[in-house]
C-alpha cells in the first residue's frame, strides 16, 4: 500500500539506482574501514591473521550486503520494520534460554558458521520499527502519553532484555538510539525533561540496589563505575584497562610513534587491544593526528547522512536515516569516551574498526538502509 | 493512511528543528573528545611518554662476583664455590608432576623437594624457573643433561656461592655472608640496588661484613623490554658491572689454625701480632663454629647449639671479650708511675701482704708479702701491693694515660664485628658513666688490673707490641685489597723513656726467665729466641673475708663461670722482638698455669713458621710437647693444603 505513496516515476530504478547512492558515504565507511584493517594488522605484531584477513572479508560482505540492502525500495523496509522488530525481540528472549556463554554474557545464537548477536541486530530493527511507528503515527498525536507509552514499551522491552544479558553498553546505545528518534519525531519536550530528572533519579538508585539482592548491575559493572570514577587507585586490578589505555593514548604525542611501533599495544600491555580498545593503538601509533583524522572520518559519515535526511522529505527515511546516524555516533562517541576515560568502560567497540562480525554486518546493512532511503527518494 | 502534502512538510520541518538540537547536542560531545584528544596527546604527551617507556623498560641486575679473602700467603680464606642447581620453567616443561617424577628418578629428589617445588611453581609465572635442588652434585648434574630431551624445562645452571674451605679457623675473622634480611635493610644507609635482590649475599660479620661494600663491587645492569605479563621479550642493553675487589689479610692462616687446635677445649680468645708492621697474624677465638653452616642456610637446631652453649662460640672473644687484665696491667701502672717519675725503680716499697687504703685492707696475692721489693722484682713476682702504693703515687689520670698510650681503652680500627675498646677508667670517665666520683679504692684496684679496667686479649696483644717495640704499633688485619698494600701499622716511636722500657722488658724477660719469675714454667728453653712475659690471673669475684680467712678456695672446686680469668702477654724473641701474643683463657685458673703455655706454644710456631724444635721447650714437658705437636700437625695439616709460600 506505501508503494502507492511514491511517485514511481520520480525515483530511479534498475542500474540508474546504483548514480544515486550516496557515494561519499560509501568512500568514507571504506576509509574508515581500511583505517581498521591496518590497525589490526599492526596489534597482530604485522600479520594479517588472526585478525585482519576475516575483518576484510567480512567488510567485503557486509559492502555486497549494504548494496543489495540499498537496491530494495525503502517503502519495502518500512513494511518489513515491525515483522523485524518481533523476530530480533524474540531472538533476544531466545538466548536468554539457548545462548552460548561468552565474557560472563549470553549474547549469541549460534545458526552453524554464524553467529548471531540478537542484540546488534536489534540496534538497527529497534531504529527502523520506531521510524515506522512515527511515520504511521500522525504528527498531532506524537505526544499523547498513551502513543508515548506504546513507544516507550518498544525501546524499554529489549533495553531491558540486553541488560539481563548484561550488555550495558549495547542497552544504552538502544535507550539513547530510541529516545533520538521519539525526539526527532516531535514528542513533546517536557516528556524528555521527565526523563532526564527520572534518569537521574534512577542512577542513584542503581547505586543504592548495590550489595542487595536485587541489584540492578552485575558487580564488575559496578566495579567499571567505581574504576571510571577513580582508575588511579587501583592501577594493577580493575583501573588496569583504562590507565594503560591512557599511556597509550597520551603517549603517542602530536604523530605518534609510527605504524607498529606502539610500545603499550606491542607489549600486551593495552587490554582487548583488537577489539574495544583498538582506539588507543591507533592513538599510540598515529597519534593526534591520525586519532583527530579518523574523529573527521566519523564525523564527515554523521553529517552526510544528516544531510541526506534532511533532503528527504519522507518521514520513515528521514526518521530512520537520522536514527541509524545517531547510533553509528553514539557507536563511536562512547568507544572513544570510553577509552579516553571521559566514560565508563561499557564494552562499545569502535564502529567498523573494533574486529567483530556482527556489529560490523549490522552496521552496513544500517547504513545499507541509509543508501536505500537516498536512492529512493521522491525528488 | 495517506498524508497530506501540508502534513508531510510540517513533518519535516519538525525533524529538521529537532535535528538541529540534536546536531548542536553532537557537536558538543564531538567537541569533548577534540579536546580530550588534545589535552592527553599533545599537552600531558611527556608525561605519558615516560610513563609508557616505564612500563616497557625493566632495569634488571647482574650480580657482580663477590671479592675473595685470601691469607697472607695466598691461601684462600672465602672463595665463591660454582653452586650447581636444578630449574624447571613451567611453560616448556608442560606436565610439571611428570617431569619431575621423571627428574626423581635420576637424582635423589625427596617427595618433600618435590612438593615444595610444586606449590612454587604454581605461584610463579609460567615462565620463570624455579629452583629445584641447589648444590647438586656433578654427577646429578651430568645425568640431568644428558637426559635433557627427556626433561622439557629443566635446566641445569650454575651460580656462585660462598665457601669457606678453612672451617672453622677463621670464623671469627672471616666472618660469613648471607642473604639480605629486611632487619640489614633497616640498619644500612645503603641504596646500593643490589641489596634489593632476592636472597643476595651480603655480610654478616667479621671481615665478609666490614669490608661488605669493598667485596661486593658494583652491579651491572642490563635494560630488557618486557610485556605486562612481565615476560621479557628482548635486551636492549647491558652494562657489566665491576666485581668485588680481592682482600689479602694479614692473618697467617697456619698459625691461625694452630692457635685454633691449641685453644680447643677452652673459652679462650688469642692475638698474635707481627711488631714488624702490625700484622695480626692470628686472631682466635674458642669455641668456634663452621662459617659454612650460615651460608647454606643454618638449621634451627645447630643455631640453637650454638646460641645456647654456654662457652658462646658465636663471640669472638678475642676482639669482643671484655676482661679485667689483672697483673697483665702491671706494666702500665709501673711505667705510669716510672714515667711519671714519683718512684725511683730501685726504689722500694716494703709488702707485708696486705695494704690499708682508707680503711679498706687490699691483699697481696701472697699472703706472707713480698717483704721490701723494687720495681724489678714486683713485677717478676708480680707483687700487689707495691702497685697499690705507686698506682696511688701516679694517680688515675696518670695510669689512664698510660693504657691508651699503650692501646688500652681505645678503639682499634679493625673490620672485624663488635671489636671491644675495653676501658681505661679515670675520674672524668666515671662521673660520666656511672655519675659518682672517683675513690682512691678505685685507684687502688685499677693499679692490678682489676675494677673498672677492661681489655681484649687484642688490647693485651697491643699494649705488648708497643712495650716490645717501643713504638705505637697498631694492629691491622688487612695487608692488601685488590693487591695493593694497606698502610703498615708499624708505627713511630712512642713518646717514652727508652730506659724505663727497657726495665720492663728486662723485668719481663725475668718473669719467664728467671726462676722466681711467675711464668719460668712455661718459659721458651732456647735462649736466642726466649720469651718475655707477664701472667695474669683476674677475678670475676670478690674474696669476702671469711673466704680469706679460711685459707684461699682454690680455683678448680668453684664452678666454671666463678673461676678466675687466666691471662698471658708475651713477645719473642726478647733481644729482637719480632711477634707479639696474648692469651685469655676465660675462668681457666692461674694465668701461668692456664694461659702461659698457651701462648708459649703459639708464639714458638710463629718464630718457627711451623712445629718448632723440642729444644726450645723445657726438657720436663718435651714428651708431652712432643706428643701434642704430632695430634695437632694431624688436625693443621687440612687446613695448609696448598699454602705455597708466596
Amino acid at each position: 500500500m506505501s508503494y502507492l505513496e511514491y511517485n514511481v516515476k520520480y525515483v530511479p530504478s534498475g542500474f540508474r539506482k546504483l548514480i544515486y547512492l550516496n557515494w561519499p558515504i560509501i568512500f568514507l565507511l571504506t576509509a574508515v574501514a581500511c583505517t581498521g584493517f591496518l590497525m589490526l594488522y599492526s596489534v597482530a605484531g604485522g600479520s594479517v591473521t588472526p585478525w585482519m584477513e576475516p575483518q576484510v572479508k567480512r567488510f567485503g560482505l557486509g559492502m555486497v550486503v549494504m548494496l543489495f540492502v540499498a537496491m530494495v525500495p525503502i517503502w519495502f523496509w518500512r513494511n518489513m520494520a515491525a515483522l523485524g522488530y518481533v523476530i530480533t525481540l524474540i531472538l533476544l528472549i531466545v538466548v536468554e534460554f539457548f545462548g552460548s556463554i561468552g565474557m560472563g554474557a549470553q549474547r549469541w545464537i549460534e545458526f552453524g558458521p554464524i553467529r548471531l548477536q540478537p542484540s546488534e541486530l536489534m540496534k538497527l530493527t529497534l531504529v527502523m520499527f520506531l521510524a515506522a511507528y512515527y511515520d504511521w503515527l500522525p504528527v498531532r498525536r506524537a505526544s499523547h502519553p498513551l502513543w508515548v507509552l506504546a513507544a516507550l514499551v518498544i525501546i524499554l522491552v529489549p533495553t531491558f532484555l540486553v541488560l539481563k544479558q548484561p550488555d550495558l553498553g549495547t542497552a544504552l546505545l538502544l535507550l539513547f538510539g530510541g529516545g533520538t528518534i521519539m525526539f526527532l519525531a516531535g514528542v513533546h519536550w517536557a516528556y524528555f525533561v521527565t526523563v532526564i530528572a527520572a534518569s537521574v533519579g534512577g542512577v542513584m538508585a542503581v547505586f543504592q540496589s548495590r550489595g542487595t539482592p536485587w541489584q540492578l548491575l552485575k558487580e564488575y559493572q559496578f566495579r567499571r563505575i567505581d574504576t571510571f570514577l577513580d582508575p588511579g587507585n587501583d592501577p594493577l586490578g580493575a583501573g588496569y584497562h583504562i590507565t594503560q589505555a591512557k599511556i597509550a593514548l597520551g603517549s603517542g604525542g602530536w604523530t605518534g610513534r609510527g605504524f607498529m611501533q606502539g610500545t603499550q599495544s606491542r607489549l600486551n600491555f593495552l587490554p582487548e587491544k583488537h577489539t574495544d580498545f583498538i582506539f588507543t593503538t591507533l592513538a599510540e601509533e598515529f597519534g593526534f593526528v591520525g586519532a583527530f583524522t579518523l574523529l573527521t572520518l566519523y564525523t564527515l559519515i554523521v553529517v552526510f547522512c544528516v544531510v541526506s535526511a534532511l533532503q528527504n522529505k519522507d518521514r520513515f527515511a528521514s526518521l530512520l536515516t537520522l536514527g541509524i546516524a545517531m547510533t553509528f555516533f553514539l557507536f563511536f562517541a562512547v568507544n572513544m569516551s570510553m577509552v579516553m576515560g571521559l566514560a565508563p568502560v561499557v564494552g562499545v567497540p569502535l564502529p567498523l574498526v573494533s574486529y567483530g562480525g556482527s556489529a560490523m554486518l549490522v552496521l552496513l546493512t544500517g547504513f545499507g538502509l541509509v543508501q536505500s532511503a537516498n536512492v529512493h527518494r521522491p525528488r | 493512511m495517506k498524508r497530506a502534502p501540508k502534513d508531510s512538510a510540517e513533518s519535516a520541518r519538525g525533524i529538521s528543528r529537532r535535528a538541529l538540537v540534536v546536531g548542536l547536542a553532537q557537536v558538543g560531545v564531538l567537541g569533548a573528545l577534540g579536546l580530550r584528544m588534545q589535552q592527553m596527546q599533545i599537552d600531558q604527551a611527556d608525561q605519558f611518554r615516560l610513563l609508557a617507556d616505564e612500563n616497557r623498560i625493566n632495569i634488571r641486575l647482574i650480580p657482580p662476583a663477590r671479592g675473595l679473602i685470601f691469607d697472607r700467603n695466598g691461601v684462600p680464606l672465602a672463595q665463591n664455590e660454582q653452586n650447581y642447581r636444578i630449574v624447571i620453567v613451567r611453560e616448556d616443561a608442560g606436565d610439571v608432576a611428570a617431569v619431575l617424577q621423571k627428574l626423581a628418578q635420576l637424582m635423589p629428589l625427596s617427595p618433600e623437594v618435590i612438593d615444595k617445588a610444586m606449590i612454587e611453581i604454581a605461584r610463579r609465572s609460567p615462565f620463570v624457573p624455579v629452583t629445584i635442588a641447589e648444590r647438586v652434585s656433578w654427577d646429578d648434574i651430568a645425568r640431568v643433561s644428558i637426559n635433557a630431551p627427556a626433561l622439557p624445562g629443566v635446566i641445569a645452571e650454575v651460580g656462585l656461592s660462598r665457601l669457606y674451605p678453612m672451617g672453622s679457623d677463621l670464623a671469627h675473622v672471616v666472618g660469613y655472608v648471607g642473604p639480605v634480611s629486611d632487619y640489614d635493610l633497616s640498619l644500612l644507609d645503603d641504596p646500593d640496588p643490589l641489596l634489593q635482590i632476592p636472597k643476595f649475599q651480603i655480610g654478616k660479620t667479621g671481615v665478609e661484613n666490614k669490608l661488605e661494600t669493598t667485596l661486593r663491587g658494583s652491579a651491572g645492569t642490563k635494560r630488557i623490554e618486557v610485556n605486562a605479563l612481565g615476560r621479557v621479550m628482548r635486551e636492549i642493553d647491558r652494562q657489566e658491572g665491576l666485581p668485588g675487589a680481592d682482600v689479602q689479610l694479614t692473618i697467617d692462616s697456619r698459625l691461625q689454625a694452630y692457635v685454633e687446635a691449641r685453644l680447643e677445649g677452652e673459652s679462650a680468645g688469642a692475638v698474635v701480632i707481627d711488631l714488624e708492621h702490625g700484622d695480626l697474624r692470628a686472631v682466635g677465638s674458642a669455641p668456634t663454629f663452621d662459617p659454612n653452616l650460615f651460608v647454606r642456610g643454618i638449621s634451627l637446631r645447630d643455631w640453637t647449639d650454638l646460641n645456647e652453649n654456654k662457652y658462646r662460640p658465636l663471640a669472638a672473644k678475642a676482639v669482643q671479650g671484655a676482661y679485667p687484665p689483672g697483673s697483665t696491667f702491671k706494666m702500665v701502672t709501673g711505667l705510669a708511675a716510672l714515667q711519671a717519675g714519683v718512684i725511683d725503680p730501685e726504689e722500694t716499697v716494703y709488702c707485708r701482704g696486705y695494704t690499708e687504703v682508707a680503711g679498706t685492707r687490699f691483699h697481696c696475692w701472697k699472703g706472707a708479702g713480698h717483704g721490701n721489693i723494687n720495681f724489678h722484682e714486683s713485677l717478676k713476682q708480680s707483687c700487689d701491693c707495691y702497685y697499690y702504693e705507686v698506682g696511688q703515687r701516679a694517680g688515675i689520670d696518670n695510669i689512664a694515660a698510660m693504657a691508651r698510650k699503650l692501646g688500652i681503652g681505645v678503639k682499634h680500627d679493625l673490620p672485624l664485628s663488635a671489636v671491644h675498646a675495653g676501658t681505661a677508667p679515670d675520674k672524668a670517665w666515671k662521673t660520666e658513666t656511672r655519675g659518682e666520683s672517683w675513690r682512691i679504692g678505685d685507684t687502688v684496684n685499677a693499679a692490678i688490673g682489676q675494677g673498672y679496667v677492661l681489655t681484649s686479649p687484642l688490647g693485651l696483644a697491643v699494649m705488648v707490641s708497643r712495650i716490645a717495640t717501643g713504638r705505637n704499633v697498631e694492629p691491622r688485619l688487612v695487608r692488601a685489597i685488590d693487591a695493593v698494600e694497606q698502610p703498615s701499622g708499624g708505627g713511630e716511636p712512642l713518646d717514652l723513656n727508652e730506659n724505663l722500657l727497657r726495665r720492663v722488658r728486662a723485668s719481663m724477660d725475668a718473669v719467664s726467665n728467671n726462676t722466681r719469675g711467675t711464668a719460668y714454667g712455661s718459659r721458651i728453653a732456647l735462649t736466642e729466641v726466649r720469651m718475655a712475659g707477664k701472667t695474669g690471673t683476674s677475678q670475676v669475684r670478690r674474696i669476702t673475708a671469711e673466704e680469706r680467712a679460711r685459707g684461699v678456695t682454690r680455683n678448680q672446686d668453684l664452678p666454671w663461670e666463678r673461676r678466675d680469668h687466666a691471662l698471658f702477654v708475651c713477645f719473642a724473641p726478647v733481644d729482637d722482638p719480632k711477634f707479639a701474643v696474648a692469651v685469655v683463657v676465660e675462668h681457666g685458673g692461674g694465668g701461668s698455669t692456664a694461659a702461659a703455655p698457651i701462648a708459649r706454644d703459639i708464639i714458638l710456631q710463629a718464630l718457627y713458621d711451623g712445629p718448632p724444635p723440642l729444644e726450645a721447650y723445657p726438657a720436663n714437658v718435651r714428651a708431652r710437647i712432643a706428643e701434642d705437636q704430632q695430634r695437632f700437625q694431624e688436625r693443621v695439616a687440612p687446613g695448609s693444603v696448598g699454602s705455597d709460600r708466596a
